[in-house]
C-alpha cells in the first residue's frame, strides 16, 4: 500500500480522538519510479497527516523532509519532489502498532481484522 | 444448517469473471464512461477510490488514464486475483455497508462499476438495507473533498431498489441524478448514478444511440433535503395532488409516463 493511503486511513475505533494516527513500523518498502506531477503532488499536501508521516519516513531513514507544509508549497518545486515520494513507496511489510496492540501490515489490508486488531477489548 | 448463497463472488465465481474477455470489454468500457462522468480536472493525475473494485479491471482503466486509486471490495477471491495481475492501486479487504476507513477529503471522486446494488443484499437477517446504504452513503459524503463527485454505475433489480438507493444518496448529502445510456436497448441500457458532494450542478445528458434525436432518459433530484417522508406526508391517497405526485416520480425514475392534462385525476363514473 502507498505511502499516502497509509497516511490516510482512519479507523473509527477508539484509537485516537480521529482515529489516528496508527503507528506504522515500516519494515520492507518499495520505491517505485513514478513520473513527477508537481500539479498533482500540491494536491495532496493539504491531506497529509504530518506526524504519522514524518514517524514512518525517519524509522525509514529516507530523504530529509521538512516539519510541515510551507506556504505557498504549490510553487516550491524542490519541495515538491521530496514529498513525490508520497506517490513512489511502497509499503509492503511492517507492523501498524498502538500501546499493547499491533496489526501485521501486508499487501492487502483487512478492515475487519483492523478494527479487531484496536478495538478495547 | 442451510448453506446460504456468499452475498459476494467466492474463487470459482472469481475465476469465471477474470477468464472472461467479453466481461473485461463491458468492464472496461464502464469505467472509461464512469470516469468521463466524473468531469476531473483534465491536467493532473487525481487521488480516486474504487468501491466494489474486485479483480481490478476497472482500476486497471484508472491507471491507465494515470490516476492513483485505492479499492475496496468484500470478496477475498476477487482481491486475491487482483493481486496475481499485479494491478497498480492499493486494495482493501472491507465491506463497503460499514463505512470506509479513511480519513475526511481523502479523495479527489470515486467511481464503482456494477457494485452498490450488493448492498441490497441483507447478508444476516439483523441487516437493513436502508441503514447498510445510509452508512454507505454518509461515509462516502465524508471521505470526498468537497465539490468532487462519486460516479457509481449499477443493476438495480427494479425502480424500487433504484429509488431505496437515491433515497439514501439524497439523505447523506449528496445531489445529482441518475444518467441512462441507452435507454432503449435491453442489452446496451445503463444505470450511473451521479453524485456530487456540493451544490447543486449540472446532471450530464445520457448517450442514445438513435437517428432521430430522442429524449435521452435521465432522471434528476431535488437540490433540496427534503426527507421523502415528510414530503408525502398531508397528501391523500387517489387524490388529483396524490396523481401528480406519484406520476413526478416516475418520471424521475425515467420511466415513460403519460402527460398532465386537465383530465389527470379527474372523478371517474363509479364502475371504473
Amino acid at each position: 500500500m502507498k505511502l499516502f493511503t497509509y497516511n490516510l486511513l482512519s479507523l473509527r475505533v477508539g484509537v485516537g480522538p480521529h482515529g489516528f494516527p496508527l503507528h506504522l513500523q515500516a519494515t520492507k518498502v518499495h520505491i517505485n519510479p513514478e513520473d513527477f506531477n508537481p500539479d498533482s503532488v500540491a494536491h495532496m499536501i493539504p491531506k497529509v497527516e504530518w506526524v504519522a508521516f514524518l514517524e514512518v519516513t525517519n524509522t525509514l531513514h529516507l530523504i530529509k523532509l521538512p516539519k510541515g507544509p510551507i506556504h505557498g508549497h504549490e510553487r516550491d518545486e524542490k519541495f515538491l519532489r521530496k514529498m513525490h515520494i508520497l506517490q513512489e513507496t511502497d509499503v509492503l511489510e511492517g507492523i501498524l502498532q498502538r500501546p499493547r496492540l499491533s496489526f501485521n501490515w501486508s499487501k492487502l489490508i483487512s478492515v475487519i481484522q483492523m478494527h479487531c486488531a484496536f478495538s478495547t477489548s | 444448517m442451510v448453506e446460504e448463497a456468499l452475498p459476494f463472488y467466492d474463487k470459482n465465481e472469481a475465476r469465471k469473471y477474470v477468464r472472461n474477455s467479453r466481461m473485461i470489454d463491458v468492464q472496461t468500457k464502464m469505467a472509461r464512461r464512469a470516469l468521463e462522468l466524473l468531469y476531473l480536472p483534465e491536467d493532473r493525475p487525481c487521488y480516486l477510490l474504487d468501491i466494489g473494485c474486485g479483480s481490478g479491471l476497472s482500476g486497471d482503466y484508472l491507471s491507465y488514464e494515470g490516476h492513483y486509486w485505492v479499492g475496496i471490495d468484500i470478496s477475498p477471491a476477487m482481491l486475491d486475483a487482483a493481486l496475481d495481475r499485479e494491478i497498480e492501486g492499493d486494495l482493501l479487504l472491507g465491506d463497503m455497508g460499514q463505512g470506509l476507513p479513511f480519513k475526511p477529503g481523502s479523495f479527489d471522486g470515486c467511481i464503482s462499476i456494477s457494485a452498490v446494488q450488493w448492498l441490497c443484499n441483507a447478508n444476516k437477517t439483523s441487516d437493513i438495507p436502508a441503514k447498510r446504504l445510509y452508512c454507505f452513503f454518509s461515509s462516502l459524503y465524508s471521505v470526498l473533498v468537497r465539490g468532487s463527485r462519486a460516479v457509481l454505475q449499477l443493476y438495480p433489480e427494479n425502480s424500487e431498489q433504484l429509488e431505496l438507493i437515491t433515497t439514501q444518496a439524497t439523505r447523506a448529502g449528496f445531489t445529482g441524478g441518475v444518467v441512462v445510456d441507452y435507454p432503449n436497448s435491453t442489452k446496451a441500457k445503463k444505470f450511473y448514478l451521479c453524485l456530487f458532494s456540493g451544490p447543486s450542478t449540472f446532471v450530464p445528458k445520457g448517450l442514445n444511440g438513435n437517428v432521430e434525436e430522442e429524449e435521452a432518459g435521465e432522471s434528476r433530484f431535488t437540490s433540496g433535503r427534503i426527507p421523502y417522508r415528510i414530503a408525502r406526508r398531508g397528501v391523500v391517497r387517489k387524490s388529483r395532488e396524490w396523481v401528480l405526485e406519484k406520476k413526478e416520480r416516475r418520471r424521475r425514475q425515467g420511466k415513460e409516463v403519460r402527460p398532465d392534462t386537465q383530465y389527470t385525476g379527474r372523478k371517474r363514473k363509479p364502475r371504473f
